[in-house]
């Protein structure tokens, strides 16, 4: 027996009424013109007719005999884990793709349900699996905005939150080089990405304990204060990292064989960026500057200097671009870190919300009361809702929490750029040959994770 | 605003939009600069029957929520965000699609339909997302048991 209740008749009439179409790819001749509104015109407010002649792409008719439909994925290498895509080909051109998913779906908004405001984190970074941080941050910012506290949260805490957040944008983007590189058959490259994002773990490990997963950025503040020697580690990678970057210029971008593969490749316009909802690098490609931590700061990014990189062909050689810049104004961020992270606290003194420290359990009754309550039954949070959105590295990361007053959030939502960036897909493959589709797809950078949460 | 009624969640501007209402206020919210639909959600309120709504406004057991985002900051708001809320009754769970509006809420609303059963109509392909297609229920809904799922290759005998 499946996971329902006894089966309410609500259900069994939707049931009867959508008749739960297969997710698939229909074959050409069973296509409606709504559907192929979706897959073509929509975007660009077009006419169905409009839409209907710009299904065919240009110089082939698309006859039924002569396309084929190809499964890619969801097991092959250059789709990032479980994607799988549907491509209508005929002899190597791509007429129609549909990305489809859930194959890695584990339910974590409903698991979040289950989980006290204080093991929320643990559930939430293991979504984005490449940019936890980012994760853990959204979930406690819209906890804190929620409890009232998110003005209170100590200034070398923000700080350090916004350290992490760069040096795992410069992670995230790092391993982007490196898969892009390995999509396109620059396998040296992907040794180069690794080799850098390691160095960044290694760091990550020495102020959380773990490479990843690190349930680090707590609601009021961040589990423990940097390690002693923090900030040599973090010299160390400024200073290994942008000599590195320019032997990346050298390796890829001024290479013609690279430039061949990326330039015009997966051209997306703006309009339909923004249609689509794409964020973070695959709409800057198209010349947008949108860049949360600059429209709407969020920690302390007002107070420091960077440039929002936007390309202006839209194409996977500047989202791959974007991406490199970006690792260098992380560094530029994270040197302006450096020279201004305040000292004091890093969470919160507020016993309803921080657990005391381990050594007050000892000597002091009340603090042994409150640490026990804060891990049985966990804070309580005001009845209310709230959505908070931050710039993560593949774009808007958005949590929206609904609470009913009690200790475990009432619905977790998590606005995964990584899901919305994808309906960018049959958009910028049509007409493209099979070898694009895999720049295309490494170029929008999705993590499968984030996708099916 | 857009003829509904407003709120403000900790500083950020919902408008609580009529099922009948709707589809007509996010089309004036498009044309007033929202040219994006950063996200579309649902909440199944089964569990919290009574919450707190501005007046005019009775609460249903669902409630689709949709993030707008203008980003070049020109609207009526002055913010660049608005949140639109929308009570949806469970005995008939269905609202328009914004899929004309904002093609990009296509991905966002099979989700939608997949996890809560809430049907968009008009939409060009509502189909399940994330799960199997013929996952039986809607695992975000409250009365969703969480429970006992067959797990396959449990019983090969081999034991």
């Amino acid at each position: 027996m499946s996971g329902t209740t006894a089966v309410d008749p609500v259900i069994a009439s939707l049931v009867h009424q959508t008749a739960e179409d297969a997710q698939e790819m229909k074959p050409r001749s069973e296509l409606t013109a709504a559907e192929l509104m979706r897959e073509v015109g929509a975007v660009l407010r077009m006419s169905e007719a409009e839409a209907a002649a710009l299904g065919s792409v240009e110089g082939l008719e698309p006859d039924e005999d002569q396309t084929m439909i190809l499964n890619m994925g969801p097991a092959h290498p250059s789709t990032h884990g479980v994607l799988r895509l549907m491509l209508e080909l005929q002899g190597e051109t791509v007429l129609r793709c549909k990305p489809i998913i859930g194959y890695l779906h584990t339910g974590m908004e409903k698991t979040g349900e289950a989980l006290t405001y204080l093991q929320g984190g643990t559930n939430v970074t293991r979504m984005d699996y490449l940019s936890p941080f980012f994760n853990e941050l959204v979930f406690a910012m819209a906890t804190e905005q929620l409890l009232g506290i998110s003005d209170e949260i100590p200034e070398r805490a923000v700080w350090i939150r916004m350290l992490m957040s760069e040096l795992n944008r410069m992670s995230s983007h790092l391993l982007f080089l490196a898969t892009n590189g390995m999509d396109l058959g620059a396998v040296s490259m992907m040794i180069y990405g690794w080799r850098e994002r390691e160095e960044v773990l290694r760091f990550f490990q020495t102020v959380t304990g773990l490479r990843m997963n690190h349930n680090y950025v707590r609601t009021g503040g961040v589990a423990a204060d940097l390690p002693r020697g923090w900030r040599d580690g973090v010299l160390h990678l400024l200073e290994l990292i942008p000599p590195r970057l320019d032997e990346y210029d050298l390796l890829l971008t001024g290479q013609p064989i690279w430039r061949e593969r990326l330039q015009g490749v997966g051209v997306l316009t703006p309009t339909e960026a923004i249609a689509l909802a794409a964020t973070g690098p695959t709409l800057r490609s198209t010349g947008v500057e949108w860049d949360i931590r600059r429209a709407e700061p969020y920690l302390r990014y007002d107070d420091v200097d960077f440039d929002v990189i936007v390309g202006s062909y839209g194409d996977s050689f500047d989202r791959y671009a974007i991406r490199l810049h970006e690792v260098r104004e992380s560094i530029r961020i994270v040197h302006q870190i450096l020279d201004r992270m305040p000292p004091g606290d890093v969470r919160l003194q507020n016993k309803k919300v921080t657990p005391p420290p381990r050594a007050r359990i000892d000597e002091s009754m009340e603090a042994l009361i409150h640490h026990f309550k804060l891990f049985t039954e966990g804070f309580k949070v005001p009845e209310g809702e709230v959505y908070v959105a931050i710039e993560s590295p593949r774009g808007e990361l958005g949590c929206y929490l609904a609470s009913d007053g009690s200790a475990k959030p009432y619905r977790v939502h998590i606005r995964a750029p990584s899901f919305v960036n994808l309906q960018t897909l049959p958009h910028m493959m049509r007409g493209r040959l099979v070898a694009d589709a895999v720049a295309i797809i490494s170029s929008i950078d999705p993590v499968l994770g984030d996708v099916d949460r | 605003m857009y003829g509904c009624v407003v709120g403000d969640s900790y500083g950020q501007t919902v408008v609580f939009a009529a099922r009948d209402q709707y589809l007509d206020a996010v089309k004036a919210m498009a044309d007033d600069g929202f040219s994006m639909c950063v996200d579309l959600t649902a909440v199944d309120y089964l569990e919290v029957p009574e919450r707190a709504l501005p007046d005019g406004i009775a609460a249903e057991r669902f409630e689709v929520v949709v993030n707008l985002l203008d980003l070049a900051g020109r609207n009526q708001t002055g913010g660049r965000r608005l949140r639109v809320r929308v009570q949806v009754p469970g005995d008939d769970p269905a609202v328009p699609t914004l899929f004309d509006l904002y093609p990009g809420c296509e991905a966002l609303e099979r989700e939608v339909y997949d996890m809560f059963g809430i049907v968009f109509t008009g939409h060009p392909d509502l189909t399940r997302i994330l799960m199997p297609e013929e996952w039986e229920g809607y695992p975000l809904r409250k009365d969703y048991d969480v429970g006992a799922i067959p797990v396959q290759f449990k019983d090969t005998g081999a034991r």
